[in-house]
């Protein structure tokens, strides 16, 4: 497919015996938003490390528009346009969420062997930071101590820390693990704003925000990608069920 | 958090109006000893205060950070021993040899992390130490006398006591500013984001060890500048300035006077080093009660003087 904004093919991960990655093949379009699902240890982080480049594939290759990315290190896939938020919430504890957003803001604006003037009172990244930290509904938290912020806030400010760096495409692990239930519909309602402009790959427990956000949806079980298609098909999908969305209740009463 | 009155600043401006006017004291009590005692502190003040830059906005802990008193002492005092007796040689000289050494150092350890870092930052400074020990020529085991300081061509003597403790002086308040503006620059906060969570730096676009090496090789650079200073100080320069626990000293006076505070270590290197004068003074088992001491600072104090100051301060 040309439009494919991302292409994973054949991607191979093993841990000692057990196969973590199994030829994973899948295409992220251009503008879309596609949703990897999945069963407890089915590998979806593992999958998600590689497409950052935090974690090295034993074999195939990733593909970031037309590029191959497979042997890239993190940062240089970030500046390829590529961002992540992490399953669990990983910031800068000690800085201010401005200050995380900043530096963000700050890895995509040339080199930082700048070390005289203070980085803390240049107006672009700090404009840039507010502008991010708005978008995500932090405006008011930008002087906070991450560490004092509370659960759902952090979970925003890695969205807003994502944002900062404008990528093309954003890896979100789990965005909503541990919100309750008006913060998860926040960061839906937030998802949808997003999603106008940023391709997305979504991977998520969460059924109810998965079928109200995805256009796609790729299930990955014991490391194999075992249907791919739209939210509509995969609901459907007699193996998807039985492997995965038969436990979960919550789909079948939402249906 | 605004306080018009912070206990850790005043403690950092007293201690350097301290240092300021000490000369004074000194020239009208005839009191000598103390002049050359704090040339010393204020040497080893900006030793620690360049491992500082690593090991607390960094969080690289280097245990061979002696080695760069060494490479700066042992390039004065080559130079000297072979007829260049220009400071404006051999500083010049101490500071790039550091550079170098510190550059091999970081390049191959700064791959490895926590325990494993300690222990090849402090082979390298072992290594370090024997290659000077084997220096038949300078001194070996032995070390190498210097018989004439750093000759700047009169701009100052460095023969003279006063002008020699401000020559110090100057290079460690002028160390401790560069590294203020250091950290809170574009690439200050890079190394701190590191030290905080690399794996975030690096998913939002950070070449890690990039920026780590280069804080590296500036914290060696200047400490080769402390070395420099220290040789002239002693007139002398030889392997043990190199010794492991040298550089174990150095650590203490950063964590004894606050990891990450700016003038932390120049605290905690006046306090070790003089209660170590004191005490030695006292018994020759001082160690048996700088060793509890230190125990209880860092027990009761994480953060060292400074952090312990702060939360006075704080109520």
């Amino acid at each position: 497919m040309a439009d494919a904004l991302l292409r994973v093919d054949n991607l191979v991960r093993r841990f000692g015996g057990v196969i973590a990655t199994d030829h994973v093949s899948l295409e992220v379009l251009r503008g879309e938003l596609h949703a990897i699902i999945g069963p407890n240890g089915a590998g979806k982080t593992t999958l998600i490390s590689q497409l950052t480049g935090h974690l090295v594939p034993q074999g195939g290759s990733i593909y970031l528009g037309g590029r191959d990315i497979t042997a890239l290190p993190a940062y240089r896939r970030s500046a390829l346009g590529l961002a992540r938020s992490f399953q669990i919430t990983s910031l800068l504890l000690d800085f201010t969420a401005a200050d995380n957003v900043a530096l963000a803001a700050q890895a995509h604006d040339g080199h930082s062997f700048r070390f005289f003037r203070n980085a803390r009172k240049e107006e672009s990244l700090r404009n840039a930071a507010l502008t991010a930290l708005r978008r995500v509904g932090l405006g008011d938290r930008a002087d906070v101590l991450v560490s004092r912020l509370s659960h759902g806030e952090q979970r925003e400010l890695e969205l807003a820390v994502a944002l900062a760096t404008r990528p093309q495409l954003l890896l979100l692990d789990e965005p909503m693990a541990g919100l309750g239930a008006t913060e998860s519909a926040r960061m839906v309602k937030l998802l949808q704003e997003l999603r106008k402009e940023v391709t997305i790959v979504l991977v998520e427990h969460d059924m109810e925000a998965v079928f109200a956000l995805a256009d796609r949806i790729s299930v990955l079980v014991y490391g194999r990608v075992i249907a791919s298609g739209a939210a509509s098909e995969i609901r459907r999908n007699e193996e998807v069920k039985r492997a995965y969305l038969g436990d979960q209740h919550a789909v079948v009463r939402h249906d | 958090m605004k306080t018009s009155f912070n206990i850790q600043n005043a403690v950092a401006a007293l201690v350097v109006a301290g240092l300021v006017l000490l000369p004074a004291y000194s020239v009208l009590s005839g009191n000598v000893f103390v002049l050359t005692l704090f040339t010393r502190i204020v040497i080893l003040a900006l030793a620690a205060s360049s491992l500082n830059l690593i090991m607390g906005y960094g969080g690289m802990m280097s245990f061979g950070h002696a080695a760069y008193l060494g490479i700066g002492g042992y390039a004065v005092g080559i130079l000297a021993a072979e007829g260049f007796g220009s400071g404006f040689i051999q500083f010049p000289v101490a500071l790039a040899a550091s550079a170098l050494f510190a550059f091999v150092v970081g390049a191959l350890s700064l791959r490895t992390r926590g325990v494993y870092f300690i222990m090849i930052t402090l082979a390298f400074a072992q290594m370090a130490y024997y290659v000077a020990s084997g220096l038949a020529r300078y001194g070996g085991d032995d070390g190498l006398t210097i018989y004439k300081r750093s000759d700047f061509a009169g701009l100052i003597n460095l023969s003279n006591r006063v002008q020699f403790y401000y020559l110090c002086l100057a290079c460690l308040l002028g160390v401790i500013y560069l590294i203020w503006r250091i950290v809170n620059s574009r690439f200050g906060l890079v190394v701190q984001g590191l030290r905080s969570n690399e794996q975030r730096m690096q998913a939002i676009g950070f070449p890690a060890t990039r920026y780590k090496l280069v804080c590296f090789v500036i914290s060696g650079v200047l400490c080769g500048l402390a070395g420099a200073l220290l040789a002239n100080n002693t007139d002398f320069v030889s392997p043990a300035v190199m010794y492991w626990t040298r550089s174990g000293d150095l650590m203490v006076m950063v964590i004894l006077g606050g990891m990450g505070s700016l003038f932390g270590p120049v605290v905690g290197a006046v306090v070790y080093l003089l209660l170590e004068e004191l005490l030695s003074q006292v018994t020759e088992y001082w160690a048996l009660i700088m060793g509890p001491l230190l125990l209880l600072i860092v027990l009761f104090g994480r953060g060292g003087i400074m952090g312990l100051l702060g939360r006075f301060s704080r109520g």
